[in-house]
């Protein structure tokens, strides 16, 4: 099924005009029906600005158009296109190939998720523990009356949270969890950290439930600090620091 | 866990090679607890030979007085040292001690959990089971 193609050979509308190029090499994988990945590689040029997304929608374009990716803002601010870059989850949008020091780039869909096709995977999991710890500021008077202002937070209260809010669900995190590899039905270092996003909210009221929710055999007990995960963060988040805080709730070192 | 939820397995969250030395740490502190878990069972079956006296027991001590069993001894060494260190750095992080605090972060967002002070404890932890590990040769094989 491999093959090896050339852009510089083709006449495009908007070609990469670049004496530089590596070997492109994607995925390719129907669950429908094949049995395994193979991969097609392609001889791509580049730019020292070009992203390995814009690497896949030329090839995309211009010799397979029938490659599986999801995508959407370009700007690592949708959190659509995850994969893994070289062995490791990273936003195809936001790696450039110039960054990556090899002749050869390997693309394939992001670890520990059900893939639907190439390089396209299945979130359903993610949001569903997403959602599962209650991702909003709970509160009795969550309503505002009209003589009353907004909930108002001082600086130092909004640092508690601001960087856990920067999540944008690209699931990279979880692609990196060790305990994610072998562990289906672990809650995951997104949903944790999100749930000390809004624990550590002052205007949130929630924090029990929440607290409940992760404190289960599936929960924030299967983190073991490996800390991938916030080595993969493409926004700073650092899952690994919330889940720690978090876990410091239920072992009685925050309040 | 079926074939298509993709999971990484074992190999995966084995493999030390991506994530840096905290996943090195990851390994080590899973493998040495596997080890001494394992030494733990043996150990209690060593000391069971003392049922069968005096003559039992010194038979079956003598298994730890060949090469073989004084390296065996050396690795538990190194395990529990590491084990221990690690152990003590890993359980200060869980309870939110040294992972740094929230802020807003710059970029290139280096994560401040994955921060000097673990990465001394990681180093720490390995260099003295090293310690232990030629201390314990030393007296094993020095005599």
């Amino acid at each position: 099924m491999a093959q090896v193609s050339s852009i510089a050979e083709e006449q495009t509308s908007t070609p990469i005009s670049s004496s530089k190029s590596i070997t492109l090499r994607i995925a390719k994988y129907n669950p429908k029906h094949d049995e395994s990945s193979q991969f097609m590689e392609f001889s791509v040029p580049y730019e020292k600005w070009t992203t390995v997304l814009e690497a896949i929608l030329e090839v995309k374009k211009h010799f397979d158009h029938s490659i599986a990716v999801r995508y959407s803002c370009r700007q690592a601010t949708c959190g659509s296109c995850g994969m893994m870059i070289n062995g490791k989850p990273k936003l195809a949008c936001f790696t450039k190939i110039s960054e990556l020091n090899s002749n050869v780039i390997t693309v394939e869909p992001m670890s520990n998720f059900p893939i639907i096709r190439d390089l396209a995977v299945k979130f359903e999991k993610l949001f569903d523990s997403h959602h599962k710890i209650k991702p909003y500021i709970i509160r009795d008077d969550s309503e505002l009356e009209s003589d009353e202002r907004e909930f108002l937070q001082s600086p130092k209260e909004v640092e508690q949270y601001i960087q856990f809010a920067n999540c944008i669900k690209c699931g990279l995190c979880n692609s990196a969890c060790p305990t994610m590899a072998t562990d289906s039905s672990f809650v995951g270092p997104q949903a944790l950290a999100q749930a000390y996003r809004y624990v550590a909210d002052s205007r949130d009221k929630g924090k029990d439930t929440r607290l409940k929710i992760i404190d289960e055999s599936h929960g924030i007990w299967r983190c073991h600090f490996a800390g991938s995960c916030s080595q993969v963060c493409p926004k700073g988040v650092d899952p690994a620091m919330g889940i720690q805080l978090l876990r410091g709730y239920l072992l009685g070192f925050r309040s | 866990m079926t074939s298509d939820e993709h999971k990484e397995g074992i190999r995966g969250m084995a493999n030390p090679r991506r994530y840096g030395i905290e996943r090195v740490a990851y390994l080590l502190m899973r493998l040495s607890g596997l080890g001494l878990l394992a030494y733990f069972v043996a150990h209690i079956y060593e000391t069971s030979n003392i049922l069968r006296g005096q003559v039992g027991w010194d038979e079956f001590l003598e298994l730890t007085q060949t090469t073989e069993g004084h390296i065996f001894l050396t690795v538990v060494i190194g395990m529990c040292v590491f084990h221990t260190v690690n152990g003590v750095r890993v359980m200060l992080g869980h309870g939110g001690v040294g992972v740094g605090k929230p802020g807003r972060p710059d970029y290139p967002y280096d994560p401040a959990s994955q921060n000097y002070r673990h990465k001394i404890g990681i180093y720490s932890a390995i260099v003295l089971a090293a310690a232990a590990m030629m201390y314990g040769l030393a007296v094993m094989f020095g005599e």
